[in-house]
């Protein structure tokens, strides 16, 4: 910080700085937006997904559980559910089996009460997020 | 004080530790359902609690941001406040939205909130940190630009100095990024890339303008050294924080479906990140040693030290151990990124809106600072707290590692359950360590009423 290196100085490098690496942003913001269709299965997304989607807002499942690693650390991964537990049946039943109470000393989920349609709409919804491009992750079935 | 208006503060620091207050005590609850996961299911579920505990920092967080800026910005700008009433109206309105906010998660369940609050209009809720219902959203936005509105109105008629035109930038990129909380496509992939728009631009983006503003405001004060010199200190920090945090939000890209491409650019820009925060504690302790003066208050010149300091190790450090690409696909949403993000968010937020009002409270109160008495307490107060959240991160961390390896990386990757039981210990001694820092939350609210011989103002 010498006298040569002045503070107009500075503070026209942080905003000639900010306003180019911003607009890099932009850049990089837009051609992701255009490789998106490639990578993130629309052609899928049915009103019954977007019901899932629904679903699993109002639920914050987000709370407890990840998705594709973002979320909390509380509660197994969901990304892959249905590929871990092998099916969208599979995920339904573990969600309608809840006990209301827990389960004594034991993490336990909530029971949500949800009707068939929520159950087929949440399943739905899992299911379509396994298939989303996601560069390979999560390294295992485990999540 | 300088300044009449400045006194609008008060109020907003009162608020912002009693918020604080709550948050920890959430926390302890969180902490405790980690072991015994049954602790208060099914009337208080850990998501409930977490959501609690999460938005009580947010909304504190802004009260201490919104305080610094009623107590700053008359100062820099040497001229009374625009509007105190107006100030003093919106914080009742904060107050009030938010604790209604909080009521509601813990008395109705969410579903039911989200129907009550128009979620079905207009579906902003359950994403991690804006699970806010939608009047609850709107409210903030109506109290950030009325609040803009005030502190702009009053930099505009008064004084320009560089720390009035950051910190406005901070405040400014703080309102205008929240924007993106409205935006909610059922494409789940565009929801993820852009709710990254608020909350990675929010804490690694425009916050650390208004921290760098912070500090530089109290730096000031307590040191005596030039303006000119810390100014010059503050954009260059600044400048290092926007050039690597801008691309940096890429390391959060990685594996939410955008292109890979997003690998290199992130882990290159986000590998510089530690930089303006190593260049913050090398400025903090630059100044005290360079200072002119010598103030009484102590407690305040020790949080802006810590400020630099713990901002380093929580943002900077760990955040670059599992900020690159290879290490990530690893690491991703493990405890590694809750030990992370507890350091960070204490060293460089915590601390910097205790610095603040360590710095002012005393001299809202009549007093250039606390009696020795008072201030003795503070400074325990910071280092219970600040030793508590190294122990907590470093715990955290080890349970990270080894459920990164159980879960991910051993020969026979065990399920998520399986592998949290085997690593309850580092849980226990997390919320062993989380008591600690309760303990030292109460030395803190008390050392506010610690009396003994006062220096005036």
């Amino acid at each position: 910080m010498s006298g040569a290196f002045s503070k107009s100085m500075a503070r026209n490098i942080f905003f000639g700085g900010t306003a180019f690496f911003f607009f890099l942003f932009l850049a990089l913001t837009f051609d992701t937006i255009q490789q998106y269709p490639k990578r993130d299965m629309r052609q899928n997304i049915t009103p019954q997904v977007a019901a899932g989607k629904h679903i699993w807002e109002t639920r914050n499942c987000v709370g407890c559980h990840t998705l594709m690693g973002e979320g909390a650390y509380f509660a197994p991964e969901l990304a892959n559910v249905v590929a871990r537990l092998g099916s969208k049946e599979a995920v339904k039943a573990f969600i309608q089996s809840r006990p209301v109470e827990g389960i004594p000393g034991r993490r336990s989920m909530p029971q949500f009460n949800l009707t068939e349609e929520e159950l087929d709409a949440i399943a739905a919804f899992l299911e379509h997020v396994n298939t989303i491009n996601d560069a390979n992750w999560p390294p295992n079935v485990q999540g | 004080m300088q300044y009449k208006s400045q006194a609008v503060a008060t109020p907003y620091f009162i608020a912002a530790i009693g918020l604080f207050a709550g948050q920890i005590l959430f926390g302890i609850v969180l902490g405790l359902q980690y072991v015994l996961g049954d602790f208060l299911f099914p009337a208080i579920p850990f998501n409930i609690a977490r959501m609690v505990h999460t938005n009580l920092l947010i909304v504190w967080l802004l009260f201490g941001f919104m305080g610094a800026a009623y107590y700053m910005i008359p100062e820099e700008s040497e001229t009374e406040l625009f509007s105190p009433k107006l100030a003093i109206a919106l914080f009742w309105i904060f107050l009030v939205a938010g604790a209604l906010t909080i009521v509601g998660y813990l008395a109705v369940p969410y579903a039911t909130l989200a129907q009550l609050t128009g979620n079905d209009l207009l579906a902003t809720m359950g994403r991690e940190f804006l699970e806010q219902p939608l009047p609850t959203k709107l409210g903030i936005v109506v109290v950030a630009l009325a609040f803009l509105f005030n502190i702009t109105m009053t930099v505009l008629k008064g004084r320009k100095t560089s720390i009035s035109i950051v910190m406005l930038l901070g405040l400014w990129g703080l309102a205008v990024f929240f924007l993106f909380s409205f935006y909610n496509p059922a494409n789940i992939v565009l929801d993820k890339f852009f709710w990254w728009w608020v909350v990675h631009l929010w804490v690694e983006g425009v916050w650390e303008l208004i921290l760098g503003a912070m500090l530089s405001f109290v730096l000031i004060k307590v040191t005596g050294v030039d303006r000119e010199v810390i100014e010059k200190w503050l954009y260059v920090i600044v400048t290092m924080t926007l050039i690597s945090g801008i691309i940096g939000t890429g390391h959060h890209f990685y594996w939410i479906g955008a292109p890979e491409y997003w690998q290199w650019w992130g882990s290159i820009f986000s590998a510089l990140e530690p930089i303006p925060f190593f260049a913050l504690t090398v400025f903090a302790f630059n100044m005290v040693n360079r200072r002119r003066r010598e103030h009484p208050n102590k407690a305040a010149v020790l949080w802006a030290l810590g400020t630099g300091v713990m901002s380093f190790l929580g943002a900077g450090v760990w955040g670059f151990l599992h900020t690159l690409a290879p290490v990530n696909y690893y690491t991703h949403g493990t405890q590694i990124t809750a030990a992370h993000g507890h350091m960070a968010f204490y060293g460089a937020y915590v601390m910097v809106v205790l610095t603040m009002i360590s710095y002012a409270m005393p001299i809202l109160r009549g007093r250039a600072a606390n009696s020795n008495k008072a201030q003795v307490l503070e400074m325990w107060s910071f280092w219970l707290m600040t030793v508590a959240m190294v122990f907590i991160t470093l715990f955290l961390t080890a349970a990270g590692i080894l459920q990164v390896w159980l879960q991910r990386v051993s020969e026979s990757p065990l399920p998520f359950m399986v592998a949290q039981d085997q690593i309850s210990l580092f849980y226990w001694l997390r919320e062993g360590s989380g008591v600690v820092f309760l303990i030292g939350l109460l030395c803190y609210i008390a050392s506010f009423f610690v009396r003994g011989e006062e220096k005036t103002a």
